[in-house]
């Protein structure tokens, strides 16, 4: 496979437990920058930033607009807001319509880094209630890139995962436990 | 380059040679998300046929200008804010005889009736002059009239109250079937009109700027541009709001400019001493 030069990661109801379990088992030495958007129906995620940089060995940050994406750094989207990446690596925010019922959408995102890194991204969707992501994973699938979907029978919400699955199919449909070995096999190399 | 980009290139032409309209310098990916938007509402297929409508069709350009704006807001939205104005800078501005405020980029208004509000809680409406401006007549109209449904308005009851809302918040709009109308008392001191970030000038000295989450939309000159014409337009100690997620750092012209409350994104024009912003 093309090398991975960066990872995005969608999920909602459940994704705080999921998020956890994957960050903890990521390898300190990956570089690619990760990039996650996560619904979470607060006004801010600073709450969900901290509680994810206890469980993570890389650097967890909310992602701020115009900032250059990090490597080796997780980025969470803002609440409110949609999270966009630019063709410069950069970071930016719009308060468009919510998309699948969401802002930020996982779909936006996706559709958005499919944009920049095409075959050269790794994205990851996991458990959910509704079926935000779907469409950016086939997005990111079209241009060539890698998707990894939750196997939905180990998803604390199913719909989501299974939605990723109907319209975007999956290169490995992996249990929340192996989701962390996957990305670390595709993107240290 | 590949084709996607070169038909929003063509798109972008279009619009600043046929209709003098310049979106060059906005943010990449929502304007390219917008425009794709576009084509699906009009059923285009491409952004090359959007353009050929953009080039031929009579009446076309405002129904593109308002998918390229996408009003999207709230009354009293971030409360905290909101509460912060009525806190930190309306006993500020109580100190001028008559008070000047620039809501730059309004959309369909909700922050101009949420400004009016909080102007006549403090006793400073009757002294002040609000400028509503935005480049999408639509919206301008939108705003005027007030009226919005009534399912959005659910949650600015709650919205006012975080804010520090003096009254109920019932007392400030009608309710007909699906809509409320907000009461017109409220505009009396508003002028709605027409003016472009990216190609106007200043046309008032301001005491308190708002533009909440249009800068979002615009590239680090543009944005640069902007915050220049707000500093030009400020009276010195003069404030300026943006959207709580904006960042400015990348901006020479935000040297000018000193933080209120960081967080809340409320600054001060000129040095009044707290730390100077600079890179």
């Amino acid at each position: 496979m093309t090398p991975c030069e960066a990872i995005v990661m969608g999920c909602s109801a459940g994704g705080l437990v999921a998020l956890e379990r994957v960050l903890a088992g990521l390898d300190p030495a990956l570089r690619q920058p990760i990039v996650v958007c996560c619904h979470t129906g607060s006004p801010d995620v600073s709450l969900l930033v901290e509680l994810l940089h206890r469980h993570s060995r890389l650097p967890v940050t909310e992602a701020r607009e115009r900032e250059r994406l990090q490597p080796g750094t997780v980025h969470v989207a803002p609440s409110g807001y949609h999270l966009l990446i630019e063709a410069s690596h950069r970071f930016a925010i719009s308060v468009d319509p919510k998309v699948a019922y969401a802002r930020p959408s996982i779909d936006v995102l996706f559709e958005t880094a499919a944009a920049v890194w095409h075959e050269r991204l790794v994205a990851v969707l996991m458990t959910g209630a509704n079926s935000d992501g779907a469409l950016g994973l086939k997005a990111i699938r079209d241009a060539g890139g890698y998707a990894i979907v939750q196997d939905p029978a180990t998803a604390e919400v199913d719909v989501m995962p299974r939605a990723g699955l109907d319209i975007a199919g999956a290169d490995a449909c992996v249990a929340l436990d192996a989701i962390a070995d996957a990305l670390n096999r595709l993107c240290l190399s | 380059m590949d084709l996607e980009d070169i038909e929003i290139q063509l798109f972008v032409q279009a619009m600043r040679l046929r209709h003098g309209y310049d979106f060059s310098d906005y943010a990449p990916a929502s304007l390219k998300r917008r425009v794709h938007q576009l084509v699906r509402t009009h059923d285009s297929g491409t952004v090359s046929r959007l353009v050929e409508r953009l080039l031929h069709e009579e009446g076309f350009l405002p129904r593109v200008i308002e998918g390229l704006s996408v009003p999207v807001s709230e009354m009293f939205r971030d409360p905290p804010v909101f509460r912060a104005l009525r806190d930190k800078v309306l006993p500020v501005l109580a100190s001028y005889p008559e008070i000047n405020i620039w809501q730059a980029g309004c959309a369909y208004g909700q922050e101009v009736y949420s400004l009016a509000i909080l102007l006549e809680e403090a006793g400073l409406y009757d002294r002040t002059r609000i400028y509503a401006t935005d480049f999408n007549d639509a919206a301008l109209a939108v705003a005027t009239d007030g009226i919005y449904p009534t399912r959005e308005a659910r949650d600015w009851s709650r919205h006012y109250i975080e804010a520090g809302g003096s009254q109920s918040f019932s007392d400030y709009y009608s309710a007909r079937y699906d809509f409320i109308k907000l009461d017109q008392r409220l505009r009396r001191n508003v002028t709605f009109f027409n003016h472009n970030l990216v190609t106007d000038e200043v046309f008032c000295e301001a005491h308190l700027i708002l533009c909440r989450n249009v800068l979002i939309y615009f590239s680090n000159g543009l944005q640069d541009r902007t915050l220049g014409l707000f500093r030009d337009s400020l009276v010195r100690g003069g404030f300026l709001c943006l959207g709580t997620r904006e960042n400015i750092d990348f901006s020479p012209s935000a040297a000018s400019f000193t933080h209120v409350d960081g967080a809340l994104r409320i600054y001060q024009m000129g040095g009044s001493g707290t730390k100077a912003l600079q890179r």
